[in-house]
């Protein structure tokens, strides 16, 4: 039987080290809802959520109270928009209403956000996709809760780098129209390389074609749980190090298989996987920046960084893997720059550049997170930013993003305060050399070759 | 009544005081819930004790008991919690 000891480890978890549960997200198909009258469509799309995610915010919170665990987010990502609307939508401003309606849909149940305003154009841009992509600032700027994510590159078809110019261009323009707020709609917005079907996190979740009619994913976080684990282990080898991180990792992960199971038993729908990613809020020991310098760093970004990073990550997952029947979405240590404390931290010290941050995103899951830049950043340079990223995920076989934050109207030395989960961030300094005419190439990069590895 | 919950960890944590026990049971016996074991201790200078009970016959919902013993938590001073097995239970068992 459980003693006192587990059962107070286990509540200090929650209560002193800000273990939680960072999501419930319910994926929903939304191909049934194709039609080609947009008015219909629309009622479809309304109707279809609003009847799967119902119960959503109730369960959620049932599940909170009988276990004692947080559940900081309610989601739901869908299909991509741009394959349901295609038949539908004859101009950007048409794919507007459904961002609408997804908006109002996700209110209507108690979700926090909606993730599935994306379009998957690795190869190459249907009608439709270039359609729904060029209404991103309008739906982003118009809506509360919509997310919007693009996929723009693959391992298997290389990297689309017509829709990486126009995503530079276009994340201007989201920048632009909400100016008068700190450019603050960027961060729902965010660019892929190999993005996966079963994403719970924001703002990149949508509803893979692979998957079935709903499904629950969930997101487990716990940077606290793991750095207060280390600091028992000061001073000692790295197969001890090793070892309590995955011990820990194990232990955080049940607690999200827990909580997948019954929120998909009480919803009546199955269970997809559990992300196994360490995800920081910017709440004091909440952060994966500290993580690392309880490792051993003076601060995220030192040299080592990228090692220890690369260790943590794969500790993580090598203890929640046996935690979880199955694993998905993104998994791995995030590192935001806004969201996380000690990341802030790092800026503002000096110690942690662009350059950096793109090297830690070779060995952890996702990439460029939350990283607000000057307003004055033209499109080509982030489209360049992109780009790279979007090779480090091609070649490497792995997932990585970009979520860039141009603020309008700020620049190096300033700081723009994005509220609550989301944090502050001290703008970071861009590297000024031109791109212009790398990215004003037409056509896509071919796939890389999958032999000769080095 | 939740039909999966049978067994749950009520937990009790604060400035030790005469009838801590007592008013818990008590208010245990009067709802049907069977205790399965008691553990006790003091953790720098706090009272802190963990009931395994059983809820199969509570006839209260999980949700107003937990209400219930947070009114008596208040009352005594202290934190009183309870919450299903299986967190506890899926966290430290393979």
């Amino acid at each position: 039987m459980i003693n006192i000891w587990e059962v107070n480890e286990t509540n200090k978890m929650v209560e002193q080290e800000n273990l939680d549960v960072r999501t419930i997200t319910i994926g929903i198909s939304l191909l049934e809802c194709i039609d080609s009258d947009l008015k219909k469509l629309n009622e479809n799309i309304y109707r279809r959520i609003t009847a799967v995610a119902k119960d959503l915010a109730k369960i959620g919170e049932k599940i909170e109270n009988e276990f004692g665990i947080p559940i900081v987010n309610k989601r739901i990502a869908v299909t991509p928009i741009a394959l349901v609307g295609g038949a539908a939508c004859r101009t950007p401003e048409d794919f507007v209403t459904i961002a609408d309606t997804l908006d109002r849909a996700a209110e209507a149940v108690g979700a926090n956000l909606i993730g599935g305003y994306s379009a998957l154009v690795s190869k190459g841009m249907t009608k439709a996709d270039e359609m729904l992509i060029r209404s991103i600032p309008m739906a982003l700027c118009q809506t509360g809760r919509v997310c919007s994510s693009v996929n723009l590159a693959s391992t298997k078809t290389g990297i689309n780098m017509d829709a990486v110019r126009l995503m530079g261009e276009i994340l201007l323009e989201v920048a632009e129209r909400s100016k008068d707020r700190d450019s603050v709609d960027c961060m729902k917005l965010v660019v892929f390389c190999n993005a996966p079907d079963d994403n719970p996190f924001m703002a990149g979740a949508f509803h893979g074609v692979t998957e079935a009619d709903a499904i629950i994913n969930v997101g487990v976080s716990g940077p606290g749980v793991v750095k207060t684990a280390l600091e028992k282990v000061r001073g000692e080898n790295f197969e001890v190090l090793c070892e309590t991180i995955k011990k820990t990792a194990f232990k955080v992960t049940r607690v999200g298989q827990l909580v997948a199971q019954e929120a998909s038993r009480m919803l009546g729908i199955p269970f997809g996987i559990i992300d196994l990613s360490l995800a920081p809020t910017p709440a004091i020991g909440d952060s994966v920046a500290d993580i690392l310098c309880e490792i051993g760093l003076e601060y995220a970004g030192a040299p080592g960084t990228t090692a220890a990073l690369a260790m943590l990550n794969d500790q993580v997952k090598k203890g929640g893997v046996m935690a979880s029947s199955y694993v998905g979405g993104l998994s791995g240590a995030f590192i935001p720059v806004s969201e996380d404390q000690g990341m802030i931290d790092a800026v503002t010290a000096g110690a942690i550049t662009l350059e950096k941050l793109e090297a830690m995103t070779c060995v952890c899951s996702v990439g460029l997170d939350m990283i607000a830049i000057p307003g004055d950043t033209k499109a080509t340079t982030i489209s360049g930013m992109i780009a790279d990223e979007m090779a480090l995920g091609m070649v490497n076989q792995k997932t990585t993003a970009a979520r860039l934050i141009p603020v309008i109207g700020k620049g190096v030395g300033d700081t723009v305060e994005f509220g609550g989960l989301f944090g502050y961030a001290p703008i970071m300094p861009v590297n000024r050399f031109s791109c212009d005419d790398f990215i004003n190439r037409k056509g896509r990069i071919p796939a890389p070759i999958h032999s000769f590895k080095n | 009544m939740e039909q999966a919950a049978e067994k749950a960890i009520i937990t009790v944590v604060g400035k030790d005081t005469i009838g801590i026990i007592a008013k818990v049971s008590a208010y245990l016996s009067e709802n049907h819930v069977n205790i399965l074991d008691i553990s006790q201790t003091i953790v720098s200078g706090f009272f802190n004790m963990m009931m395994i009970v059983d809820v199969r016959v509570m006839e209260k919902s999980f949700t107003d008991c937990q209400k219930d013993l947070d009114e008596i938590g208040a009352q005594l001073g202290v934190s009183i919690k309870c919450q299903r097995e299986e967190i506890f239970e899926k966290m430290h068992r393979i």
